[in-house]
């Protein structure tokens, strides 16, 4: 460690922007290899590093599973993988490189001989291709299996490191379903591994436009002098999905939109919206931000009133038939798990005081779309004729996280003509017109950062824990009272009625994303 | 959609725009710079406008090509807007002129200019002895050159060195990145020891070899000795030597290189040659003056000329060396241009 500290790389230098980091010696081992999150996003991700050279050349790829797969067949999955969903153009010496460091082990979570195999398997890995002993564990598994799984890298001896080696694991949401299973995961993991090697992948924060937050607020005189409750009236997070829960019945029931959506995305958008500025953009001052305005965050009272939960029923949508909840497979015609979440949030800072954050998330919503929608006061005075600001309405900043990336300015203008009349219109901007690069995939940015050490986008065991702590008081009154009722809503509309409601008892309304 | 405007004047090319924008929506509102592109008209425009297109559909700007036609001919400017699947994802303006003209092209490209945002001029052939003294280059914030795609490139080299400029920049020098962050990689492992020496080998006539030498001699702080190779392209080793033994990245084929460290296995690394598009694609993410390209330039004197070529064994890379050698001046063109 102390040589590698004190070495000063010649080559290396903070003025030379272009050169990228390209992450050290290290080997990706996959558990739950055969999921769709790993065939679509994974491999992908990791061959349009490859592509872009941001990969060692001694980089290995393992896949654990249950599949009886020998290397060659599990590299042509990969291949598959790659060739269908990759974000950039397919190349032969790119992928012959990569497919160089494939491996496959097969097995179960609660089979000691497979363990065994695969710590065989990594320091062959080091041997023949100089992965360095550097190996991380990416647990795309569901949670139940991650004491296992856990445990069996701690047996099999792949959790412990010596100098100049590290071993991270990374884990998926959900991080527990409430603050007491949140509490005990974090202590399962941290057991084996130290916070410090523990990645905990939230993909909205990998996302250029989540990254823009930070560039907007801080980066801008513009926004700062209103970014506070003198000006903001209302804050609204929105993340919609058109799809259903076809197929999904295993992880979902019993979970529900709350749980799966807001606990994380939403609450850590809310995070980056709503936090001061940080001393610097280290990860430890950043997290201290986002941990000092989650701490300050509440769920406003009275939750039969300031929340809202919804099942979507069978309809036509989008030109299609689509199922209700209780038709979908797997689900039982009693569930009561809710599709549509949204809660009341008070963040009490000087800054924030008196402005709800609406947070709101559901399935087989009107479309696909996740936006924050900062939302202004009317003018306290305005200097025309009733009729002329008739059709005036407040003025918005939006966050467009996805699709379309981007960020929307509404104001008043005047509509041409000989009459005075204002009316609102829009100003845009796009990522897709002012740049460039087209944006890396989240999950590119997050696996670089998981093998260069790169904590800063990573919500941390503390984070997770408040996060809950916000949800849990909103999740037990549901459970225990009948109130806000779980109301039925047609696929293909912007959910319940209950959620127009709990923004009417204070005069306000839900934008159409 | 192309526009032809023949004869016209840049209010006129002005008016158009905007009507075409009143037409078919915002096409240019969102755009963050303006990229002037300069050549000579003639068989090359062509080859030029290409390059523009596809430089369109990687960066969302205004393109103004500038053709520059027979100077003996009546002064002219001939217009051309493409618009919509023409222009990849932006719009492209090409400016054709002729006459006393050719040599004002500033002065047709300032009105078409976005406002108040940075302009890039690029030079994707013989650039001009002093880009920023250029009337165009001073319009410019950021100045491309490539070296690689002029007739004489190490001389042309040898002239980005006497006229650096800050927000100057050389295509020779974005086809290194790949092997500087290899190479900066490398060194990020154990053992942690000082480069004694450093060997860099190439085509003869390969700007970019030049550069790496020149910029191994800057940081390393030893004289790099700089090889011809007898066959492949391009730059084709690099070594680095140190107490311990030496990181030797060798690429004879122009495709695949192999990276070879003491006490670690030899590794394949793709370090394929890059395309226009990628190399200005990088150019264009960042607009401020490149210091490190600077240095570099500054330490090509101090690189030590060797005769004998280290490595690049010939059996290796003969097929490449049959076609890459005995060079008529066109096909020469072409290789040195892809050279990286």
């Amino acid at each position: 460690m102390t040589t590698s500290d004190k070495w000063r790389n010649p080559l290396r230098d903070a003025a030379d922007k272009r050169m990228p980091r390209i992450a050290g010696p290290s080997a990706l081992v996959i558990f739950g290899v055969t999921g769709d999150l790993s065939r679509k996003k994974l491999m992908p991700a990791i061959y349009d590093l490859a592509n872009r050279g941001l990969l060692p050349p001694g980089f290995g790829l393992v896949g654990f599973a249950r599949r009886d797969w020998a290397d060659q067949d599990f590299m042509k999955v990969v291949h598959d993988a790659v060739k269908e969903h990759a974000r950039t153009p397919f190349n032969e010496h790119v992928w012959s490189q990569l497919a160089e460091g494939i491996r496959f082990v097969q097995g179960t979570f609660d089979d000691d001989q497979a363990f065994d195999n695969l710590a065989s398997c990594l320091a062959a890995l080091d041997a023949e291709r100089g992965t360095g002993g550097n190996h991380a564990f990416y647990l795309s598994i569901p949670p139940g299996a991650f004491p296992t799984v856990i445990n069996q890298l701690k047996r099999a001896g792949l959790a412990q490191t010596s100098a100049d080696q590290w071993r991270r694991v990374v884990i998926e949401k959900p991080f527990g379903h409430d603050l007491k299973s949140a509490k005990e995961l974090n202590k399962t993991v941290n057991e084996v591994f130290p916070e410090e090697s523990v990645f905990r992948i939230d993909h909205y924060l990998g996302k250029e436009t989540v990254q823009n937050i930070l560039a907007l607020r801080f980066a801008n005189q513009l926004y700062e002098p209103i970014w506070n409750s003198n000006y903001v009236d209302h804050v609204q997070i929105t993340m919609a999905e058109d799809i259903g829960l076809g197929g999904r019945a295993g992880y979902y029931d019993g979970i529900g939109a709350t749980r799966d959506v807001i606990q994380n995305h939403l609450l850590q958008l809310l995070a980056l919206i709503a936090m001061e500025e940080p001393v610097s953009f280290k990860p430890a001052d950043l997290r201290a931000e986002k941990v000092k305005i989650l701490s300050a965050t509440r769920p406003a009272e009275p939750f039969e009133e300031t929340t809202a939960r919804g099942q979507y029923t069978g309809g036509w949508q989008g030109g299609q038939k689509v199922p209700g909840l209780h038709e979908e497979g797997g689900f039982s015609p009693e569930s009561k798990t809710e599709t549509f979440g949204a809660i009341t949030c008070e963040v009490n800072t000087r800054r924030w005081a008196g402005v709800p954050f609406y947070l709101r998330t559901g399935k087989r919503l009107g479309r696909r779309v996740t936006e924050v929608a900062v939302v202004f006061k009317r003018a306290p005075h305005l200097p025309f004729d009733d009729t002329a600001t008739e059709e005036l309405g407040q003025n918005a900043l939006v966050v467009r996280v996805q699709p379309d990336e981007g960020v929307t300015i509404r104001f008043g203008s005047k509509v041409p003509g000989n009459t005075m009349e204002v009316r609102d219109v829009t100003m845009d901007f796009g990522y897709g017109h002012s740049f460039t690069e087209s944006s890396p995939e989240a999950y590119e940015r997050l696996l670089l950062d998981v093998l260069l050490g790169e904590p800063s986008l990573f919500p941390k065991n503390d984070e997770v824990e408040l996060s809950w702590e916000i949800l849990d008081p909103v999740l037990d009154f549901w459970a225990r009272k009948d109130e806000p009722a779980l109301e039925k809503y047609k696929a293909g509309t912007w959910g319940p009625p209950s959620a127009d409601a709990m923004t009417a008892r204070t005069g306000r309304h839900w934008r159409r994303p | 959609m192309i526009i032809d405007l023949p004869s016209t004047t840049t209010s006129q090319i002005n008016s158009r725009l905007v009507r075409l924008r009143d037409e078919g929506g915002a096409t240019t509102l969102g755009r963050v710079l303006t990229l002037v592109i300069v050549t000579e008209d003639g068989q090359r425009t062509d080859a030029a406008i290409d390059a523009a297109n596809d430089a369109s559909r990687e960066h969302p700007c205004r393109v103004i090509v500038v053709a520059r036609g027979a100077r003996q001919a009546a002064p002219r400017l001939d217009a051309q807007i493409r618009v919509g699947g023409d222009a990849g994802a932006s719009e492209v303006v090409v400016l054709r002129l002729y006459g006393e003209l050719a040599k004002e092209g500033a002065s047709c490209v300032m009105p078409l200019l976005l406002p108040d945002t940075p302009v890039v001029a690029w030079w994707p052939f013989e650039a001009p002895v002093s880009p920023s003294k250029d009337p165009i280059g001073q319009l410019a914030q950021r100045r491309i050159t490539d070296a690689a795609a002029e007739k004489n490139p190490i001389k042309a080299l040898e002239s980005r060195r006497a006229h650096y400029a800050p927000g100057d920049t050389d295509l020779a020098w974005t086809r290194l990145t790949l092997w500087r962050a290899m190479l900066a990689a490398s060194l990020d492992l154990p053992p942690y020891e000082k480069i004694v020496e450093a060997e860099v080998t190439g085509e003869a006539d390969s700007p970019s070899t030049d550069l790496l030498a020149a910029w191994l001699t800057d940081k390393l702080k030893v004289p790099a000795k700089r090889y011809k190779a007898t066959s492949g392209e391009g730059i084709v080793q690099v070594k680095l030597d140190r107490p311990s033994g030496a990181v030797d990245l060798l690429r004879p084929d122009g495709k695949v290189g192999t990276l070879s460290q003491p006490g670690q296995p030899s590794r394949r690394v793709a370090l394929q040659r890059r395309s226009i598009r990628d190399c200005l694609a990088e150019e264009l993410r960042r607009l401020d003056p490149d210091e490190v390209y600077a240095a570099a330039l500054k330490s090509l004197s101090k690189v030590a000329k060797g005769r004998a070529p280290s490595a690049a064994k010939p059996e290796e890379a003969a097929p490449e060396s049959a076609n890459g050698k005995a060079p008529a001046p066109a096909a020469k063109k072409s290789k040195a241009k892809a050279s990286s």
